[in-house]
């Protein structure tokens, strides 16, 4: 395993030099540098350049490498506290800063769960002393993520909650949604729900269809995801909270989302990697890695999903990050867990999109910094003078083949074992530190 | 010594809200207030004003401070008081609101005082007896007699009601005191806010009268008036706010969160408080608060509301 190390001296000026500067705020791109002083942007573009540099200052050349800002990914699940057998935050962090992601939204289905501010508290020390990349809690939108009660909004916000969430559990109660809903768009809160109606998807384990038939798997329909989202839009209109759909698979969402953003709704949505990349088919024999939630859906529910974000109707795609030890995933496929590990591979595997020209890069990543920066309010994610230097150096064309033990994630169910992928990241900085360079 | 009679013509016969009264009827009723106070303070406390009167406190829900100053009010002018809990009525074997007022109503009472827990009880009763009714609280729809003496207490510390800024803090959803309240001190002129979250915030309240804030911080700017709500204990774990200590932290009165409002306003409490919850122990019994006023004022509005629907009863 390759250790992060730490390459800039305090206040010593750094330049990434001879770069391919992708801005996924405005689309652009444009050959430069980036400059890099106390961990801050503070100049970038062509005059960035070796030659111009004051003499103590430090430079790498990126011999003509995609500069990008870090990645934000808003779902991963880091283990802590509760699950460390699955992944602790240094290992969660450690494949974070190896694929790119600077930041990552923690998801609050812990153990205990994060729906008390000194679990926040935990999270923010523990990431300070163990992370290798900005670690942000997200808390519960109800106590102990049971869909009943209102968790303490106003308290998990003040001890450093960036937006709420009952996780992978959708509320099922319409009432205390709206109350919850209601009383996050008085704090100003971020609503982060997962639709898929409990009732409706059952005992289901895969998508419903042909597939699952021939499979003899029980289904779940696409209308589970849509019924859900299309109760919570009728929500945010009556409450007015700002609501992210944390992951949504279907044409059907994509239409409810469409409709509600040109009614002017403040709503945003979210993908998945694995829901960009992967079709129902790849579960092929049984494939227990690629057993996710919401299930993997049919070939043209994922190309809808593509071209959406390529018209950016989709905002934001997520890693869904989900360690599972093997134990639990070497079961028939019903009985094994859901979830695949993600943080390593979202760059690498977006990128087949960028290369099949279905998506262009910058798109690509905005859906994955600038979209989520804005959504959080935070002010990484984008190259601009005077934003934190958190960046990526990758070169978008480099091929390798997947080795799942190589991956730094304390799990492996990864659903591109063996896979062959293009594009990998070189360099991560956080705040202008390095915390991950390839050999 | 003389009776209680109203300056003006009070022209109603029940007292079941705020709703229906006009400014002139409100001032009426204050200033009646102001007379019947002076009663109260000196050592002969009886007037004849009710003598022979029988007055029933019918109280579905238990109450000890309206009660008790119904029942003062209508000793100190002279009526015999009958005080009926539910307790030990026959409500509970199961009779039904009707049957129950027109039992008591062939008891030839000539005032009925009645709490009720559902909304337009009082109403429905007033319908189906000869007396007149006060409504001392239905549901979270009216509790007039505590605006009244809200207002009168607001008047006898700032000399006025029309131009203050008066900010009703809390569980404005269940409260009908919020909402006679509200009712009240705009047709005087007041301007009101409803301060809270949207939990606990009725739709449609900005058309009662009150302009809505959802935080604590623009609720009290400028506010003359500081009146807190009680927060019933079940609704502050989970179902309308997560937790007292949430509560409180962001919705209930300390020192912090008064000084938002003008120097010197004046915080009120219809009582029982849950100190530590919607308001702090220092704030309640500190040099602002009324809340102590209150009370001696409720005794006077009910005498004045009594003395009022006097004047209409029969033989009267």
């Amino acid at each position: 395993m390759q250790t992060p190390s730490t390459m800039a001296i305090a206040h010593q000026p750094l330049a990434l030099v001879n770069g391919r500067l992708v801005d996924p705020a405005t689309g652009k791109e444009t050959r430069g540098g980036v400059l890099v002083i106390d961990g801050v942007i503070r100049d970038l573009g062509a005059s960035v350049a070796s030659a111009t540099l004051p003499s103590h200052a430090q430079a790498i050349d990126c011999a003509g490498d995609v500069i990008a800002p870090g990645l934000i990914d808003m779902c991963a699940f880091v283990g802590e506290p509760g699950a460390a057998h699955r992944e602790t935050i240094a290992t969660a962090t450690a494949a974070a800063a190896a694929g790119g992601v600077t930041t990552i939204l923690a998801r609050p289905d812990t153990n205990p769960p994060v729906d008390e501010p000194a679990v926040v508290d935990f999270l923010l020390r523990r990431a300070r002393d163990t992370g290798h990349v900005r670690v942000l809690p997200v808390a519960a939108l109800t106590k102990g993520l049971k869909g009943l009660e209102i968790a303490e909004i106003g308290l998990l916000q003040e001890a450093g909650a960036v937006a709420f969430s009952d996780a992978a559990k959708s509320l099922r109660n319409a009432q205390v949604m709206r109350r919850v809903m209601a009383y996050a768009r008085d704090f100003g809160a971020l609503v982060i729900h997962y639709t898929e109606d409990p009732d409706l998807a059952g005992e289901g384990v895969m998508n419903e269809g042909e597939f699952a038939t021939r499979l003899g798997l029980t289904g779940i329909p696409r209308e589970a995801e849509a019924i859900m989202l299309d109760r919570d839009i009728r929500l945010v209109a009556l409450t007015g909270v700002r609501y992210h759909a944390g992951l949504i698979s279907t044409k059907m969402s994509l239409d409810a989302i469409r409709a509600a953003k040109t009614a002017g709704l403040p709503i945003t949505c979210a993908t998945s990697i694995n829901h960009l990349t992967l079709n129902e088919n790849d579960i092929g024999d049984y494939r227990t890695f690629l057993k996710l939630t919401p299930p993997l859906r049919a070939e043209d529910e994922r190309r809808a999903l593509v071209e959406a974000l390529a018209e950016g109707l989709i905002d934001v795609i997520v890693s869904d990050h989900n360690p599972q030890d093997v134990e639990t995933k070497r079961l028939p496929f019903a009985e094994a867990e859901y979830g695949a590990i993600g943080l390593e591979t979202m760059l690498s595997a977006g990128l087949r999109l960028v290369h099949s020209g279905e998506v262009k890069l910058p798109r690509l990543i905005a859906a994955m910094s600038s979209r989520p920066a804005e959504i959080l309010g935070l002010p990484q994610g984008r190259l601009a003078v005077g934003a934190p230097a958190d960046l990526i150096r990758f070169d978008p064309d480099e091929p390798y083949v997947l080795d799942p033990m190589q991956l730094h994630s304390r799990s492996k169910n990864t659903p591109f074992d063996e896979a062959k992928m293009q594009g990998r990241v070189k360099l991560t900085m956080v705040a202008g530190q390095a915390v991950w360079e390839s050999a | 010594m003389s009776d209680l009679r109203p300056t003006q013509k009070f022209r109603h016969r029940h007292l079941l809200g705020i709703e229906g009264l006009s400014a002139a009827d409100i001032v009426t009723l204050l200033d009646m207030a102001e007379d019947a106070i002076e009663v109260s303070r000196q050592i002969e406390k009886k007037r004849a004003t009710l003598r022979g009167r029988t007055l029933i406190n019918l109280f579905f829900e238990a109450s000890t401070r309206t009660q008790s100053s119904f029942e003062l009010a209508g000793k100190r002018l002279g009526a015999d008081v009958m005080n009926m809990s539910v307790a030990m009525s026959s409500v509970k074997k199961g009779e039904t609101l009707i049957d129950t007022a027109v039992t008591l109503n062939a008891m030839r009472p000539d005032i009925i005082v009645v709490r009720h827990a559902q909304a337009g009880a009082v109403h429905l009763l007033a319908k189906k007896v000869d007396c007149a009714v006060v409504n001392a609280g239905d549901g979270a729809h009216e509790h007039p007699t505590q605006a009244l003496l809200d207002a009168l207490t607001i008047r006898r510390n700032k000399g006025r009601i029309e131009g203050l800024t008066v900010a009703i803090c809390g569980d404005i959803l269940h409260s009908r005191v919020a909402r006679s309240n509200i009712l009240l001190l705009s047709t005087l002129g007041a301007h009101v806010r409803a301060v809270g979250p949207s939990t606990l915030m009725p739709v449609g309240i900005e058309h009662m009268g009150a302009e809505v804030c959802r935080d604590i911080k623009s609720g009290l700017q400028n506010a003359d008036i500081v009146m807190m709500l009680r927060l019933q204990r079940e609704r502050m774990s989970g179902a309308f706010v997560p937790s007292s200590r949430e509560y409180f932290r962001f919705f209930g009165l300390d020192a912090e969160k008064l000084g938002y409002a003008n120097k010197g306003a004046l915080v009120m409490h219809p009582g029982p408080m849950n100190r530590g919850v919607e308001i702090d122990s220092g704030i309640a019994d500190g040099p602002q608060s009324l809340i102590r006023e209150q009370v001696e004022m409720g005794v006077a509005v009910r005498m004045a509301v009594l003395a009022a629907l006097a004047e209409h009863l029969p033989n009267g």
